[in-house]
């Protein structure tokens, strides 16, 4: 069984992995990870997880040429505005590390796939999320 | 309250100097800051003590132990690359509030080889290069595609910025480089995260740098000739924003920073004769020309374009040859920068001189983040 490389990605069982924000009921903003206190407007006690979005389009990216050693170069570095909320950070796949061929708000899917082969020291593989153009 | 001047101010240049200790660093640069303002080291009544890389293990009380052990307080303090500027800052405070009248504050730090950041591993496997990049010149090139897609901005543009401040530091003898950096060489170097070519990021340098900041009553006593006034000092940290968690933000604690900055001055940016920015990479000093209110949103392009900010343009930025060349030593970077804008104002800057240079901004960004700015001026 493959575990979560974050723990706001979701695998629930017998149902499809998503994202989940933590969403503050009183200011509407929306964060990746579990919080009691909203930064925003400071309301406590008004965080609810909800389930993000599979699509969104391209904010920002950086084709990545040096890494640390071993990590495999070139990706693409992207941020992610999620369709009705919600902004993450993860590899843009299948996708020429190309400037020309990148393009600003470029509609995008969250897909769930292995974390790239890579197991952490017990030997436990990683489901991770990947951006993928939507064409 | 009274005014806060700096009495004296100095960096030692910066290099690689694997066989010193990063006491015996701050240590040079604290005495050379003493003998700039004619004091030693029993005159002070606190120090304050800026680095990163030993957090943890008393570097001012080590830094005293080599100049001189005189009981007064010390405060150790670390804020990521705003450290220097933090430790100034602390200085100035404690003369604010009427404890002292002399201070000493210092930033050093010795670095190590290769990529900064990273999007640690924490638990299970490491992210990098999985959930895109943590390494600094991948989030500062995100940072500055962010204004690419508002503006337009080409990797030219950030080019010549890198061209622009390899130039600069050509005329500073204290920089760890003086060599010309032509366009094509700056684009054609290796990249590393696209826009930011290998040229186009900050220089791993050791390095210390260090200031006495004295009362106005202090400074009148012991002579203002070569004193610089303390006009702002700013900190910020960075106010919410809906990308914050993926995207560290380094524009609007820059802006709230710079805007607290001109009122306690009184000034505007149009009174401004040079700027030291915190230029870690060319794409962030694209961004901070606008931050800091240089020139208007989306005018930063044809800032770098038109020569403005250039040693003789309308506005010169990072005549000391900024990160990108002089080097940047994190926790001696804030410091730094003020030792670059006082040898301007007292117009001592020799070759790369800011013609009748009276009011200088300085400005650093921590990520995670914090903002340091101070506007000085020429007494």
């Amino acid at each position: 069984m493959s575990l979560p490389v974050v723990e706001y990605l979701k695998l629930p069982e017998g149902g499809e992995p998503y994202l989940e924000g933590h969403k503050c009921s009183e200011c509407g903003s929306i964060f990746l990870g579990e919080r009691n206190v909203c930064s925003n407007c400071f309301a406590r006690d008004s965080m609810q997880s909800i389930k993000l979005n599979n699509t969104g389009k391209l904010y920002s990216y950086s084709i990545v040429f040096r890494s640390f050693p071993g990590i495999e170069v070139p990706y693409i570095s992207a941020i992610v505005d999620l369709d009705g909320g919600g902004t993450v950070k993860g590899n843009l796949i299948d996708c020429e590390p190309d400037p020309d061929k990148i393009n600003f708000d470029m509609p995008v899917e969250v897909i769930f796939d292995d974390a790239l082969g890579r197991k952490d020291k017990d030997g436990n593989s990683y489901i991770s999320y990947f951006f993928k153009q939507i064409t | 309250m009274s005014d806060v001047y700096v009495l004296g101010v100095d960096m030692i240049k910066f290099g690689r100097f694997p066989d010193r200790t990063v006491p015996d660093l701050g240590a040079e640069a604290a005495l050379l800051a003493l003998d700039d303002a004619g004091l030693n080291i029993g005159n002070m009544e606190a120090f304050y003590c800026g680095n990163l890389g030993q957090a943890n293990a008393m570097v001012g009380q080590r830094i005293l132990q080599e100049i001189g052990q005189t009981g007064i307080p010390v405060v150790n303090c670390s804020n990521a690359c705003a450290t220097g500027a933090t430790a100034f800052r602390e200085a100035w405070t404690s003369i604010k509030a009427g404890l002292y009248d002399v201070v000493l504050a210092v930033g050093v730090e010795q670095m190590g080889t290769g990529l900064l950041g990273g999007s640690g591993s924490g638990s299970g496997i490491p992210k990098e290069g999985l959930l895109g990049s943590g390494t600094m010149p991948a989030v500062f090139a995100e940072a500055g595609m962010e204004h690419a897609r508002q503006y337009g901005t080409t990797f030219e543009q950030f080019a010549k910025i890198s061209v622009k401040n390899h130039h600069h530091s050509t005329m500073n003898p204290k920089a760890r480089y003086q060599i010309e950096t032509p366009l094509d060489e700056v684009m054609n170097a290796e990249m590393i995260s696209y826009p930011n070519t290998k040229l186009m990021c900050s220089v791993n340098v050791d390095g210390a740098a260090a200031a006495v900041l004295v009362s106005e009553k202090k400074a009148k006593e012991l002579g203002m000739q070569r004193a610089v006034r303390i006009k702002a000092s700013v900190m910020t940290s960075d106010p919410y924003q809906e990308r914050d968690l993926v995207m560290p933000d380094v524009n609007s604690c820059t802006r709230k920073a710079a805007s607290e900055a001109y009122e306690m001055a009184g000034l505007d940016s149009s009174d401004v004769d040079l700027v030291e920015l915190h230029d870690c990479f060319a794409t962030a000093e694209m961004l901070h020309y606008e931050n800091l209110g240089l020139c208007d949103d989306g005018e930063a392009g044809r800032l770098i374009d038109e020569g403005e900010v250039e040693l003789g343009g309308r506005i010169p930025v990072n005549v000391s040859g900024g990160l990108l060349s002089k080097g940047h030593p994190l926790g001696a970077t804030g410091i730094a920068n003020i030792y670059e804008v006082c040898t301007h104002l007292r117009g001592e800057a020799g070759e790369r001189q800011v013609e009748n240079a009276k009011i200088g901004m300085t400005h650093v960004i921590g990520l995670g983040s914090a903002c340091g700015i101070h506007i000085l001026e020429k007494v």
